[in-house]
C-alpha cells in the first residue's frame, strides 16, 4: 500500500497463484479501470478483496474492506453461462463492475479435468487473489467504520414494524452451487443466518447461472438488502433477522425448503419479509411458493424478481406465478438486447464468446461490435437489486 | 434530410368522413383527396401536418369483411406509398373511435395493415373500454379518449402530440404521452436500485400505503366451461340477447348505448316475433334488418319450432335483453350475475346468448 | 355476460358474429354467426331459406350446449 492506494506486484500474485494450485496452465492478470475501453468475456466470479483482522470467528470482530476494487476470474466457458463486463459504452451502464478497478485473472487449466473441478480451479484462484490483494489492509487506518446490528437491540425498537429477510441460495449441483461458511448449500439449509456473518463474506458463489442473475461472490460480500435494512434499523423497521435457503431441482424438496425456510421466517414474528432470488426458471416456483405460504400465514411479501419477457417484451415473463405475489420488484428483462461497440482490449478465451448465453447466433459481428441480450452482462438484472434497472409496461 | 412537413394518411368510418350514418354502415373503402371531417380539426392542431388523403369505410363494412375490406384499403392507399420518397405518407391516423366497437375494429385493422404493409408508424383513438382496445393494444398504439365526440379536440390534440414524437423517434411513455399501455415490457434506469425500491415498498405494505407493483401478475379472467346439458329432451333453455330486443314501445327505456339496464320479457304464447310485438333498440348497428324480423337477432321462432319437435326439453317463459353497445364490461357483468340468479333460482339449465 | 352465467355453473353459447371479441373476453362455447346486423338471418335470401338457416344455428348452438369441452371453443 501507498497511503490508500493499491499497489499490486503482477509476478508475485502470479507466482502465489501457480504456485499453490498445480492445475493451473497459464495465467494472464491484467487490470482493467472504469471508462477503459476493455471488455471481460466469460467471466466467472467477481470477489471483493477484504481482510479480517484478528482471530475472530464469522461475524465478528473487524472486516477492512477495500472499495472500489474487485477480483474477476475469466476462462474456457464451463457453463455456457459466463458472462460479459465492458469497462466503457453502453454495455458499463448495465453491470456494477464497470464502476470497479479490476484484477483481471485469465486462468487455462490443464488438460483433461473435469467440468467440477474447473470451476473449483477458477473459484479458489479467485478467492486466493482476493485474499492476496486484500493482505496489505491489514496495516491500513480505515476511512469509515460501519457496525452491523446484533440480535440484541431488536427489543429496544419494539415500536417499528418487524421486517425480516428471505435470502435464497442456488444450490442445484454441476456448476450450479453456493458455499456457506465454506459448506455447500445444498445441505443444512434453511437456516438462519446474523447479517454480521452474512456481510462477513460467509458466502461464496460457484455457480454459472446466467450472468445477468448470477448472484457473484461480490453481491453476496455487499447484499444491498441486507444494507438497506441495517441502514433503516431503528429508523423506519426493526431489522429482526434473515433467513437462507436454498433453490433445489425436485418438487418435493422445493416443498420442503418452502415449508422450512416459511416455518423460520415465522419463528421471527415478523410483519413483513423480503425475499430476493437467484436464477430463474425453476427458482421462480420456489420464490412463488414461499409467497404464497408467508402470505398466508399473514406475513406481507415484497420479492425481487427479473423477467425473461422475449427481445420484444410481449412474452410473459415467469415462469410460475401466484396470486399472493401483489408486491414484486421487477429488476428488469434479461431478454432485452443490447449491441456493445468494439473495444481495444478483450480479455478471456475470445472463441467461446459465441456459446455465451444471451449471445445471438450472428452476434458476434465483422466489426467486432456484439449484440447480446442483457442476460449475458455480469449482474445485469441482480435479484438481490443491486442495480438500478427495473422493467414496466409500456 | 427529413422535412418538417409531414404527410399523413387519415382514416375514418362513413359518419365522420361525411358519407352518411348507419344507413350507410355497409359502405366499402373509398379514398379522397386532402382532409375530412375531424382531419381539418387535426390539420389545425398538428403544425407541419398535411392530411394527404382520407380513407373512408363503413363501420359494418370493415367488422364483417376485415380481411376484403383491409385488401381493398391497402390497394387503394398503395399508390400513395410507390411514388417518391418526399411524397410518401408518413404516418396514418385512424379515428379517434371514442366508445364505438366498430369503429374501433376498424381503427385498429388498418392501423396494424398499414403498419405491416408500408413499414410506417400508425395511431389511433380509442376510449379504454372500447372492445378493440384488447384486440389490438398490442399492435397498435391507441391514444386514451373520452368516451364520445365531446372529446373530440382533446384526443386529436394527444393523438397529435403522439404522432409528432413517432415521426422525430423521441422516447414514448403510455403516462406521459396519455397512450393505452401495450402490455409490452421495456427496461427502465430507476433513480434508486431494487433493493431500495423493495424496502419502501414493503414499508408501504405494512402501513396500508398505496404502492405499484412492478410485475403485476397476469389475469387469466377466465371461467371454467359448465359441464354440459346431459340430457338435451329435458333441459329447460333461457334466450339472453345484448342485441337490444325490446317489446315495442321499449318499456323499460333501455338505452342505445351504455346501457345501465336489462329487461325481463315474457315469451308465453309467443311461437315467434315480429315487427308488430317486437323491435330494436341497440345504437351500435342498423336496426333495419333486426326491425324487419326480430328474429334475426333472438330466433324465436327457430327456438319454438326445435322446442315443438322435442330437440330441447322447454323454453323459459321468459327472455333477458339490453344493449352492448360501449357498455363497460363492470355494468355487463353485474347483468350478466343478476341474469344468472334468476335463472338458477327459475330452474334453467342452459343458455343461448346473442350478441350483435 | 357470459362469463356470469357460466360462472353460475350454467352452460352457455355465446352466439355473435365478431369471434375474436368473444374469445378475448372469455366466452367458452362460442358459436359464430351471419353479421352484425342480422346474426341468425340474412335478408338477401328468401324467406324460407332465411328459416332454414336461423334453424340449423339454433341447432349448432344446442350441439354446443351438449358438448363437453375444456377450453374456449368455437363451434363452427
Amino acid at each position: 500500500m501507498e497511503g490508500k492506494t493499491l499497489i499490486l506486484e503482477p509476478g508475485a500474485l502470479r507466482a502465489f497463484l501457480m504456485g499453490r494450485d498445480e492445475r493451473i496452465k497459464t495465467l494472464e492478470i491484467s487490470l482493467a479501470r472504469p471508462g477503459e475501453s476493455v471488455r471481460m468475456i466469460c467471466v466467472k466470479d467477481v470477489i471483493a478483496p477484504w481482510w479480517k483482522m484478528g482471530d475472530f470467528q464469522s461475524g465478528a470482530g473487524r472486516l477492512q474492506v477495500l472499495r472500489n476494487c474487485a477480483v474477476v476470474t475469466c476462462g474456457r466457458i464451463v457453463g455456457f453461462q459466463e458472462g460479459i463486463i465492458d469497462m466503457s459504452g453502453p454495455g458499463a451502464l448495465y453491470s456494477p463492475f464497470a464502476g470497479t478497478i479490476n484484477i483481471v485473472l485469465e486462468v487455462e487449466v490443464v488438460a483433461g479435468l473435469s467440468p467440477h473441478a474447473h470451476e473449483e480451479v477458477l473459484r479458489e484462484a479467485g478467492l486466493a487473489a482476493a485474499t492476496f490483494a486484500g493482505q496489505p489492509l491489514r496495516d491500513v487506518e480505515a476511512d469509515e467504520i460501519l457496525t452491523w446490528p446484533s440480535e440484541a437491540d431488536s427489543s429496544m425498537f419494539s415500536h417499528l414494524p418487524r421486517v425480516a429477510y428471505l435470502y435464497p441460495l442456488l444450490s442445484q449441483g454441476l456448476l450450479h452451487d453456493t458455499y456457506v461458511l465454506g459448506e455447500n448449500a445444498n445441505a443444512g439449509l434453511p437456516r438462519l443466518i446474523s447479517p454480521a456473518q452474512l456481510l462477513d463474506g460467509a458466502i461464496i458463489s460457484g455457480n454459472c447461472v446466467s450472468a445477468c442473475d448470477k448472484n457473484t461472490t461480490y453481491h453476496h460480500q455487499h447484499n444491498p438488502i441486507l444494507h438497506e435494512l441495517c441502514r433503516e434499523h431503528g429508523q423506519s423497521l426493526n431489522f429482526v433477522g434473515t433467513v437462507i435457503t436454498h433453490e433445489p431441482t425436485r418438487l418435493a424438496a422445493k416443498e420442503a425448503a418452502a415449508a422450512g425456510a416459511s416455518e423460520l421466517i415465522r419463528s421471527l414474528a415478523p410483519d413483513g419479509v423480503i425475499i430476493s432470488k437467484e436464477g430463474f426458471g425453476n427458482p421462480d416456483t420456489d420464490q412463488m411458493m414461499l409467497i404464497r405460504t408467508l402470505e398466508q400465514a399473514g406475513i406481507k411479501t415484497v420479492a425481487l424478481t427479473d423477467e425473461y419477457a422475449g427481445p420484444d417484451g410481449c412474452s410473459q415473463s415467469l415462469a410460475d406465478v401466484t396470486a399472493e405475489a401483489d408486491a414484486m420488484i421487477s429488476v428488469g428483462n434479461a431478454n432485452e438486447r443490447i449491441v456493445l461497440p468494439p473495444m481495444q482490449r478483450i480479455y478471456g478465451p475470445v472463441k467461446d464468446l459465441n456459446k455465451l448465453a444471451g449471445a445471438c447466433p450472428q452476434g458476434l459481428r465483422q466489426d467486432g461490435s456484439l449484440e447480446i441480450e442483457l442476460q449475458g452482462i455480469m449482474g445485469a438484472t441482480n435479484q438481490l437489486g443491486f442495480q438500478p434497472l427495473r422493467c414496466r409496461e409500456v | 434530410m427529413m422535412s418538417d412537413r409531414y404527410r399523413i394518411i387519415h382514416c375514418l368510418n362513413q359518419f365522420f368522413g361525411g358519407l352518411g350514418g348507419e344507413t350507410e354502415a355497409g359502405l366499402a373503402p373509398v379514398l379522397q383527396k386532402g382532409s375530412r371531417g375531424p382531419g381539418q380539426l387535426l390539420e389545425r392542431l398538428f403544425p407541419g401536418a398535411e392530411i394527404a388523403a382520407t380513407l373512408i369505410c363503413g363501420d359494418n363494412y370493415m367488422a364483417t369483411n376485415t380481411e376484403t375490406a383491409l385488401e381493398e384499403a391497402l390497394s387503394l392507399l398503395a399508390p400513395y406509398f410507390t411514388g417518391a420518397e418526399a411524397e410518401r405518407p408518413s404516418l396514418l391516423m385512424a379515428g379517434p373511435a371514442f366508445a364505438a366497437g366498430r369503429y374501433g375494429i376498424a381503427c385498429g385493422a388498418i392501423c396494424q395493415a398499414i403498419a405491416e404493409r408500408f413499414g410506417i408508424p400508425a395511431l389511433t383513438g380509442m376510449f379504454p373500454e372500447n372492445p378493440a382496445v384488447s384486440l389490438y393494444r398490442k399492435e397498435v398504439l391507441i391514444v386514451r379518449t373520452a368516451q364520445d365526440v365531446m372529446g373530440m379536440e382533446a384526443a386529436l390534440r394527444d393523438m397529435a402530440s403522439l404522432a409528432g414524437k413517432l415521426l422525430r423517434r423521441e422516447e414514448i411513455l403510455p403516462e406521459q404521452d396519455n397512450y393505452l399501455v401495450q402490455g409490452r415490457r421495456r427496461n427502465v434506469f430507476d433513480p434508486e436500485t431494487g433493493a431500495r425500491r423493495a424496502v419502501r415498498m414493503l414499508l408501504q405494505k405494512m402501513r396500508h400505503e398505496p404502492f405499484v407493483s412492478e410485475y403485476a401478475m397476469p389475469t387469466f379472467d377466465r371461467v371454467t366451461p359448465a359441464a354440459p346439458v346431459a340430457d338435451m329432451g329435458k333441459v329447460r333453455l333461457a334466450l339472453v340477447t345484448s342485441g337490444g330486443i325490446v317489446p315495442q314501445g321499449n318499456p323499460d327505456r333501455i338505452q342505445a348505448a351504455s346501457a345501465q339496464s336489462f329487461g325481463t320479457y315474457p315469451l308465453k304464447g309467443l311461437s315467434a316475433l315480429s315487427s308488430v310485438t317486437h323491435q330494436s333498440v341497440h345504437g351500435g348497428y342498423d336496426p333495419t334488418w333486426a326491425n324487419a324480423d326480430p328474429n334475426r337477432v333472438l330466433p324465436l321462432d327457430a327456438v319454438r319450432e326445435l322446442e315443438t319437435e322435442g330437440a330441447f326439453g322447454s323454453l323459459h317463459e321468459f327472455y333477458y335483453a339490453t344493449v352492448g353497445n360501449a357498455t363497460s364490461v363492470a355494468m355487463a357483468r353485474s347483468f350478466g350475475r343478476e341474469i344468472a340468479q334468476r335463472l338458477l333460482a327459475d330452474g334453467v339449465q342452459a343458455v343461448i346468448l346473442t350478441s350483435t | 355476460m357470459v362469463k356470469e352465467i357460466e360462472r353460475a355453473g350454467i352452460p352457455v353459447v355465446h352466439a355473435c358474429s365478431i369471434v375474436p371479441i368473444s374469445l378475448t373476453v372469455g366466452s367458452n362455447r362460442i358459436l359464430p354467426t351471419i353479421a352484425i346486423p342480422h346474426p341468425f338471418g340474412d335478408p338477401e335470401m328468401g324467406l324460407a331459406e332465411e328459416k332454414g338457416l336461423r334453424r340449423a344455428l339454433v341447432e349448432k348452438g344446442l350441439k354446443a350446449l351438449a358438448t363437453g369441452i375444456e377450453g374456449q371453443t368455437v363451434f363452427s
